[in-house]
């Protein structure tokens, strides 16, 4: 059985279409992240989930039940949001016990929530304060408390670190991590940053234009992007893309005039195709400055940048730029001749066609 | 390297000093001079001509006359009462039925501008119009009432307007068809300024509609509620024209006003006791706004 289940669904404003015939299954005690550009339709699914949207068409299902057309507030789930949306007028312990309260459940059962909820986020000392006098980290455990007192086997997060500035970012990101392993609750994410995404998730759905461009695990993501529009959007600095055409049947990828073999290239049969790009990682590319016995493509060094750990450089390889992720020793000044070498069993080839990978 | 020397505090901001000056100078002379000379010559016997030098003050000097004798007119104290029904029953019926209008209008409904328009309309009339308007529809000779009794309901009596006791009713009802309309909109902005987060957390929390209207939502737009209330309480003080229009003050005195009152002494001989009733009005006014002020401003300050 799966935790939550979207068969079919689309949502229609007017004209315009921000879900198509979606379909996603979550399992039991997964943590899904819905990752893409702003009007992707990731925060449409999400309120579609908590039952805050109406769908057009489909049904949705959270632990087997039929919950399409269940109100929020009884679909086993419980919601932490961008803005927070505490309360402001309620102290913390209002804004975690309200719900319950409303919902008729006996003091002892409130208090024992509340308490729980406090240890597990460790904001007992903040119980008595209203959510003016927080800060923006403690807010945003507030309402992450709000959705635990729910006792709810789904989490649903609408971008919930995008409020706060970095370091708190990386913080409350590993505490959501924790909370995870601890309570192992299905958890529904959504966000724009790449990295929440990469280090959260099990498993990433990458959204554009209300559909689901590719459903895997962070890994697979990463190094097998499923199209051009993952390819470039996962990773920073993005994928480098070499435009340029397969041939001798597929064994090799000629860029310009450079041929580069294609021997361990990880994917389908490449086949002679006249119009492909061949996608590499700033880290998946090395630099020498004598040419190696492999393909290698030539190319000047326009821009050292020094990140501290490693350092990016920017090439140019005839009109086209490169970014090369490289150790700090191998710095390199401007204006350099170099040689780059492809890890073709990292690369990803596309076809420009139809933008999928090969 | 020479020292400078602090420059004069007095020439810092000196452009900023001097385009504040004029409206300085209208607040000290216009607001501060006119009511502490208003209240000075409520001590005053003086009956026409304004008086403004110590000795003319010395020379007409009575004490507290002016307030004895003010609050010995059966007139002000119909005055000062019908002000009170007044006040209480419009700010407290505006709050009421400009929120229930507000949150109907907030309930994402078709054609929202059209009725925005209708309900507000009236606030773009003058009071005397609404006093005139209001006076033709509850007039009994040819009114509502002989509406009702010409359509068959021949008992039907609905005689406010001509009955001592309810006079002063049909001021608050012909005030609230007027003014509740600026009181919807000012709370449906309130309403509109509340990020939609809230309203979706409270429904996931399952809180229904109207604990989350009453508990989450008018809590969050208590400065609006406040600036409302200062507008909706300082309307019912100044009315006067409405009054004037509608009932004339009457029958008889029944729905006379403290400002019809004020203006009557201060123009027909007994100014002194006309600024001795706008001082008591002033002070009315102030025992009402100062503790606001100061819970209000002194917590800002604080925090």
């Amino acid at each position: 059985m799966h935790s939550v289940s979207v068969k079919n669904v689309s949502l229609n404003f007017g004209a315009a279409s921000v879900l198509k015939n979606m379909n996603l299954d979550v399992e039991e005690g997964e943590f899904i992240v819905l990752l893409g550009p702003s009007g992707c339709g990731k925060s449409t699914l999400l309120n579609c989930l908590a039952g805050l949207l109406e769908l057009s068409e489909g049904q949705i299902f959270i632990k087997g039940k039929n919950v399409t057309w269940v109100e929020p507030s009884e679909r086993g789930i419980g919601m932490v949001f961008q803005s927070y949306a505490l309360y402001p007028q309620m102290t913390v312990r209002g804004n975690l016990s309200f719900g319950l309260k409303i919902a008729g459940l006996p003091k002892d059962e409130v208090d024992r929530r509340v308490a729980r909820a406090a240890e597990i986020l460790q904001i007992g000392p903040l119980l008595d304060r209203k959510p003016g006098a927080l800060s923006g980290g403690q807010r945003q455990r507030v309402a992450i408390g709000r959705a635990l007192v729910r006792d709810v086997d789904v989490f649903l997060f609408d971008e919930p670190l995008s409020n706060l500035d970095a370091k708190l970012r990386s913080e409350l990101r590993v505490e959501i991590k924790r909370l995870h392993t601890r309570l192992n609750n299905t958890m529904v994410y959504v966000t724009h940053d790449q990295i929440e995404a990469l280090t959260l998730a099990d498993r990433i759905a990458v959204m554009k234009g209300g559909v689901i461009q590719q459903l895997a695990d962070p890994q697979t993501i990463y190094n097998k992007p499923s199209n051009l529009f993952v390819a470039g959007f996962i990773g920073s600095p993005s994928m480098n893309f070499l435009s340029g055409k397969t041939i001798e049947g597929g064994r090799a990828f000629q860029f310009g005039d450079t041929r580069i073999d294609l021997a361990g290239y990880d994917g389908g049969a490449v086949l002679e195709r006249d119009q492909a790009i061949l996608g590499v990682r700033p880290e998946h590319i090395s630099v020498s400055h004598e040419a190696p016995s492999g393909p290698s493509i030539p190319a000047v060094v326009e821009i050292d940048e020094n990140l501290g750990a490693d350092s990016l450089v920017w090439l140019m390889c005839g009109t086209k730029e490169i970014c090369v992720r490289v150790p700090v020793e191998g710095r390199l000044p401007a204006g350099t001749q170099v040689h780059l070498a492809l890890d073709i069993h990292k690369a990803s080839l596309f076809d420009a066609k139809t933008e999928q990978r090969i | 390297m020479s020292e400078v020397k602090r420059p004069n505090p007095l020439f810092r901001n000196l452009t900023s000093k001097l385009a504040a000056s004029p409206m300085i100078f209208i607040v000290l002379v216009v607001f501060v001079g006119s009511t502490m000379w208003t209240v000075a010559s409520s001590f005053t016997g003086i009956k026409t001509l304004p008086i403004f030098t110590p000795q003319e003050f010395y020379d007409n000097w009575v004490g507290w006359d002016q307030y004895v004798r003010l609050w010995n007119t059966p007139r002000w104290i119909t005055s000062i009462t019908n002000l009170a029904i007044y006040g209480i029953l419009y700010s407290g019926f505006a709050f009421v039925i400009g929120f229930l209008l507000a949150v109907l209008m907030d309930q994402k409904i078709r054609a929202e501008g059209v009725f925005r328009t209708i309900y507000l309309y009236p606030f773009a009339l003058s009071f005397i119009v609404t006093g005139k308007v209001w006076a033709w529809v509850l007039n009994p000779a040819f009114g509502l009432e002989k509406t009702v009794r010409d359509m068959g309901w021949t008992s039907f009596s609905f005689d406010w307007l001509t009955n001592r006791d309810m006079a002063i009713y049909t001021v608050v009802i012909a005030g609230l068809w007027q003014g509740t309309g600026l009181v919807m909109a000012l709370m449906l902005a309130g309403l509109r300024s509340i990020d939609d987060e809230i309203w979706r957390a409270a429904r996931v929390d399952g809180i229904p509609k109207w604990r989350t209207y009453l508990q989450i939502v008018v809590p969050m737009m208590r400065p609006v509620m406040i600036t409302i209330f200062v507008i909706v309480a300082s309307g019912s003080v100044r009315v006067y024209d409405l009054v004037l229009a509608l009932t004339q003050g009457g029958p008889g005195n029944s729905s006379q006003v403290p400002s019809m009152y004020i203006y009557e002494k201060l123009f027909v001989g007994a100014l002194a006791q006309g600024t001795a009733a706008s001082s008591v009005l002033l002070l009315a006014t102030a025992i009402i706004l100062i503790p606001w002020i100061i819970v209000e401003f002194g917590k800002k300050s604080r925090e």
